[in-house]
């Protein structure tokens, strides 16, 4: 079943724009394991999308595929419909690509304004436009890096962008972030991804350390990306978590995709069924 | 949210236990700071020349060479990494200045001797330090080598070339020929500015930029982000592999620093200069409360721990105390510091929690 089919079958007009974010057929083998086969992945402006699967699925290796952590394969990854070829996270986050890893890669050791601008530091003689812009290279970049920071500009900039996100729940930006709970780490990690303009948010297991009330504050700061139009994709092993906060789910098995479910139209059940056994309606009579 | 940071505030202010928790972390991580009052006082005290300003210039010219190497060393331990080889840059770029000076620069495919004037020498000498640091910085981010492995192997490379620049020999009497336009290097050493040496102020004005450097540059703040988590330094999009480099570079530039100030002091320049030197700065460092481990530590603490030791050399020579003691208890110091260093990390994480 592909997309347009999918998209077809609901009232839902929003899929049948253009995905911010496409990976056609991309592969990635390692030794003799072949992590990705072929698989097709789109994210759209104002969706969540969950990626779902069992330890060893692929879903990590498909984002840090993305994430240019390393290279595909084969296949291709489309930004905003056309070509990109990602090297590096740096050259992710200049796209309005941000990854939140699992262990949420925040430097213990420096507070929370530190942390959100690491590695892109406001000088004395940037803008946000000049700072975002992270293509400046050699010398010139080496002693950007010695002019004076402008803390004020980027603790008043840390401080809206977390009230805009609602985390509220902070003492201080200038409080280490060692000295933070599991929730507002990641709150701050998310914070940090959004803080660029980043137009596609991935989350790497947002919820798997916290407590109840913390995992709500989490799923409710991802929703509120989506609501800022951001495409955001969440990878999950809670499927309760996954249908409160996610649009549409796609379940990968063994490196290959599944196939993509709206939210709406499906059941944990025929989830799990996909996660473990494959697809559903490929078993007789079960076909919707 | 300032609201928020308010009540808390105000928290602290009715927690009478917690703010006893804050003097006692306050007490501990001024520690290097208080040793020195006590170590100062105690001198002051048991011996009648200590105070002499004669004395105290002599000791803070002595404190200037460790301090210098130490705030070098700070950039590279605060980045996760070491630097063994620094005493043997002091004595290869002392070398260096000592052979331009005297011998000038040879190049046998022209058939001429070029003499520079003190500045270039300087300057290339300058130079020269910071090579061997970027050389280190690259094998070790580049080869992925550990910092330990290859600046010890810099200590030796360094140091024999130190010895062959002159067969072993020394450089003397540096002082130049007026024939030549060369004259002028041993006012480094022996220059004063308003009655300080000149490489107090050295030791000062390379303070101050290192200060800045750490502390209000993006620079200074990912060279902490790289001790405190690579990782995340890296996938922030920080270029760890360069900015550990230039902590290298910094480190050869204050060593060759140093031995241009040691080699104008003694003016001859002696291949040995400078041996075991590194060991002196990284006590300072440590002694000054900068974590082994990278990513805590403060340039003012380093200053204060050289000057801890410097206090602690020249108060046990004043007072006659035998130089193998002196050793003995410059260990004790060392290992102290770092016990005192463990219980503080404690007092912190519990304090957090
Ligand atoms: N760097 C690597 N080198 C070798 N094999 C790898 C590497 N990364 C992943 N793999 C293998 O690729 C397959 C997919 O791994 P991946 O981490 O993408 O799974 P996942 O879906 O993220 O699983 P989990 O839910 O456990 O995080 C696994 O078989 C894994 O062992
Ligand atoms: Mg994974």
């Amino acid at each position: 079943m592909s997309e347009k089919t999918l998209s077809e079958r609901t009232s839902n007009n929003a899929y049948n724009s253009q995905p911010l974010l496409e990976t056609r057929g991309v592969s990635k083998r390692f030794g003799a394991v072949q992590a990705l086969m072929r698989v097709d992945f789109e994210v759209y402006p104002g969706e969540v999308i969950a990626l779902v699967g069992d330890n060893g699925a692929g879903k990590s290796t498909l984002i840090k595929g993305i994430a240019g952590i390393y290279g595909f394969d084969e296949g291709e990854v489309l930004f905003e419909g056309k070509r990109v070829h990602i090297h590096s996270p740096r050259e992710a986050s200049a796209l309005g690509i941000e990854v939140v890893y699992q262990d949420l890669a925040l430097a213990d050791n420096l507070d929370v304004v530190s942390n959100m601008f690491l590695g892109r530091e406001w000088t004395e003689d940037t803008s946000i436009g000049a700072s975002l812009n992270a293509r400046r290279r050699g010398l010139a970049r080496i002693f950007r890096n010695l002019l004076p920071m402008r803390e004020v500009s980027m603790e008043k900039q840390a401080v809206s962008t977390l009230n805009e996100l609602a985390v509220t729940t902070l003492g201080s930006v200038r409080l280490p972030v060692a000295s933070l709970s599991g929730g507002q780490r990641q709150s701050i990690a998310i914070a940090k991804a959004v803080l660029w303009n980043s137009r596609v948010v991935i989350l790497d297991e947002p919820t798997a350390a916290l407590g109840v009330a913390q995992t709500r504050q989490v799923l409710n700061l991802v929703r509120r990306l989506a609501e800022k139009d951001l495409g955001v994709v969440v990878i999950s092993h809670n499927l309760h978590d996954i249908f409160e906060v996610a649009d549409r789910i796609t379940v990968l098995r063994l490196g290959q995709k599944v196939q993509t479910y709206l939210t709406q139209e499906t059941n944990q059940a025929e989830v799990v069924h996909a996660i473990t056994a494959g697809q559903l309606n490929a078993i007789p009579g079960m076909e919707q | 949210m300032t609201s928020d940071i308010a009540a808390q505030r105000a928290d602290h202010k009715q927690d009478g236990l917690h703010q006893r928790a804050t003097l006692k972390t306050l007490l501990f991580q001024l520690r290097a700071f208080i040793v020195l009052i006590l170590l100062f006082a105690f001198f002051s005290v048991y011996s009648d020349s200590f105070l002499q300003p004669g004395n105290l210039i002599i000791l803070t010219k002595q404190v200037a060479i460790n301090a210098l190497l130490g705030i070098g060393m700070t950039f590279v331990i605060l980045a996760g990494g070491i630097d063994l080889s620094v005493g043997s840059i002091v004595g290869l770029c002392g070398m260096i200045a000592g052979g331009l000076i005297n011998e000038g620069l040879v190049l046998p495919m022209f058939g001429v001797v070029v003499y520079f004037n003190v500045w270039i020498v300087m300057l290339i000498t300058l130079v020269v330090g910071m090579i061997i640091g970027f050389a280190n910085g690259i094998i070790i981010t580049r080869f992925n080598v550990a910092p330990f492995i290859v600046t010890l192997g810099m200590l030796y490379v360094a140091r024999g070339l130190a010895l062959l620049r002159n067969n072993g020999a020394t450089f003397p009497n540096l002082v130049g020929d007026p024939a030549l336009a060369n004259t002028g290097f041993p006012t480094l050493g022996t220059g004063t500015f308003i009655g300080l040496p000149f490489s107090i102020w050295i030791m000062v004005a390379v303070g101050l930029l290192a200060v800045f450097l750490t502390l209000k540059t993006p620079f200074g703040r990912q060279v902490y982000a790289i001790g405190g988590n690579e990782r995340a330094a890296l996938l922030s999009g920080v270029r760890v592999k360069n900015v550990k480099t230039i902590t290298y570079v910094i480190s050869g530039l204050c060593s060759a620093l140093v031995g241009l100030i040691i080699t104008s002091q003694l003016v001859s320049s002696h291949p040995a200069t400078g041996t075991s030197f590194e060991l002196n700065a990284i006590a300072a460092v440590v002694l000054g409360g900068t974590s082994l481990v990278g990513g805590r530590g403060t340039i003012g603490g380093t200053i204060i721990g050289a000057f801890v030791i410097g206090v602690l050399n020249n108060g046990m020579i004043i007072e006659g105390v035998s130089s193998f003691w002196q050793t003995v208890i410059t260990g004790v110091v060392i290992i102290v510091a770092v016990i005192i260093d463990q219980i503080q990390q404690k007092l912190q994480e519990r304090s957090v929690s």
